[in-house]
């Protein structure tokens, strides 16, 4: 049986006097989209970061396609990267540039494309995630939808097979939150990119994962597919779906 | 020493600033080992440099000339009350010529760009870093050093000796001025005494100088602000960090510079 494309082993990590992550694991295979749910503190976006190696873990590994995460260099770590797209929460777009430089900047990089297959590319992704009409926008003039799926297809500019996701819906309108989780299974299921979406947003995570698993503190307190998460009779977890301020979960 | 024991010592204050002296030290080598490892990919990025060139050097010229037009006024007024009676009024343009392009000229000039750059390269580094735009570069698989230090790095260094002529000229300009229009002083006395003494080595000292300069500024707006957290404010704190460090860093290489020029190079 083959390696699953992302192994998170025995992963701790302590930021300051908090343990954020205690002896984690997590497998995510190849193609899958896996949701990660929490509260707000317990360390989701911090476990993505060791995914993608900005941060590095106390103890424990983290392994992407095989590759030992942790122990890279610089160098080799920004060539891993380029097989990565990660979504950040606030979109993260380049205030200096406009959106099309935004999305063109990763294939003008790492691509020899010259600049009209670069407009091409950047038209294209674009249109992938809805966008059309703002290439010479700046990043301060779009809503926060726009700017996070231009981000989005900032973040596909290379056909990534691992997407990283963090809170893809937080501050978002319901209906733009539906049209990025629409999105998202869309490039899931149609380019098999494999993902891992953190979120506290229970309708995006039902939406998006093939899998859901609860990070409580600082370990995979449970995992499931949408479904049996759904019908768990875990006190945390019913707690935390049903979004009730009464149980195991205490007010942070 | 137990671990315990080392903790309350580190949390003394003095221990604490010296620890964090100790640590801001070999981060900023590491750093600048990370920037003369990327030079040549960095400079490949042309437009950057010449982009921050633009903002680093033209957007720092009104000032720097202000500054020094002031600067060699005030030196001029300040020499010939000190000379009144002594000294002959043809010194007055060798002292200020010597003293402008040997010390006032890249010093002071580099004290201004350092508040003025070094804070700017600070706050959008920072705002960059506590926005995950930084992040976001790296998981890109772009090094921010070789996008954002190292254009920088090379646009001050080459810019503050630039900046530092224009400044030499226009404070002994100033000089000039003052010295003819205010002093009773002729042109003439006031250019012979100019060239009385000169070196051209003065020149060159302070233009060495200035290169330094360019490369603390710009060296400590890059750290301060790519280890910027915490928001706005952290973004606040870094900036300040930046500017003091820099006029620090200016003022201690400055008199290190000096005593290895003046008394060793050209001793």
């Amino acid at each position: 049986m083959p390696e699953p494309e992302i192994v998170i082993e025995s992963v701790s990590k302590r930021l300051g006097t908090k343990q954020v992550l205690r002896d984690l694991n997590l497998n995510v295979a190849a193609g899958e989209s896996v949701a990660i749910i929490g509260r707000s503190g317990t360390g989701k976006s911090v476990l993505l970061k060791h995914v993608v190696g900005l941060m590095l873990p106390d103890a424990g590994t983290v392994r992407v396609d095989g590759v030992d995460v942790p122990s890279l260099g610089t160098k080799e770590l920004l060539e891993l990267r380029k097989m990565m797209g990660m979504l950040f929460q606030g979109g993260a777009l380049f205030d200096s540039l406009s959106v099309g430089e935004n999305v063109g900047l990763p294939l003008r990089e790492h691509t020899e494309m010259d600049e009209t297959q670069v407009d091409l590319v950047v038209k294209e992704k674009l249109h992938l995630v809805g966008l059309e009409g703002v290439q010479d926008m700046r990043p301060s003039n779009l809503s926060g939808g726009m700017k996070k799926r231009a981000a989005l297809a900032r973040a596909l500019a290379l056909n990534p097979k691992i997407m990283l996701y963090d809170e893809p819906t937080t501050g978002l309108d319901p209906i733009t939150s539906d049209l990025i989780n629409r999105l998202i299974r869309r490039l899931q299921e149609r380019l098999g990119i494999t993902s891992i979406a953190v979120t506290h947003d229970m309708r995006s995570a039902y939406h998006i994962a093939d899998r859901i698993a609860m990070l409580h503190e600082g370990r995979i307190h449970a995992v499931g597919t949408p479904a049996e998460i759904q019908a768990s009779t875990d006190p945390a977890v019913k707690q935390f779906i049903e979004g009730s301020a009464e149980g195991p979960l205490l007010p942070t | 020493m137990n671990e315990t024991e080392a903790e309350r010592l580190a949390d003394r204050a003095p221990f604490r600033f010296l620890l964090n002296g100790l640590r801001d030290t070999g981060e900023v080598l590491i750093l600048l080992g990370d920037v003369v490892r990327e030079l040549p990919q960095g400079i490949a990025k042309l437009p950057l440099v010449v982009q921050q060139m633009v903002a680093i050097g033209l957007g720092s010229m009104p000032l720097t000339v202000i500054v020094a037009l002031f600067t060699g006024a005030v030196a001029a007024v300040q020499a010939s009350y000190q000379f009144r009676d002594y000294v002959p009024m043809i010194y007055l343009g060798t002292v200020i010529g010597k003293s402008v392009v040997i010390e006032l000229g890249p010093v002071l000039t580099a004290l201004v760009v350092g508040g003025r750059v070094g804070a700017s390269i600070a706050a959008e580094l920072g705002t960059m870093r506590v926005t995950e735009q930084v992040d976001a570069m790296e998981t890109m698989g772009i090094s921010p050093t070789r996008y954002l230090v190292v254009p920088r790095v090379v646009a001050a260094t080459l810019m503050l000796p630039v900046l530092t002529i224009f400044a030499d000229v226009v404070a002994i300009f100033g000089g000039y001025l003052v010295a003819v229009l205010t002093l009773d002083v002729s042109g003439h006395t006031f250019t012979s005494g100019l060239r009385l003494y000169f070196h051209l080595r003065d020149v060159f000292s302070g233009l060495i100088k200035s290169v330094f300069f360019g490369g603390i500024i710009s060296m400590m707006g890059c750290y301060y602000g790519l280890r910027s957290e915490g928001g706005a404010e952290g973004v606040g704190v870094a900036t300040t960090h930046a500017v003091v460090a820099s006029c620090l860093l200016i003022l201690i290489v400055d008199y290190l510079l000096a005593s290895f020029l003046f008394r060793v190079l050209f001793a």
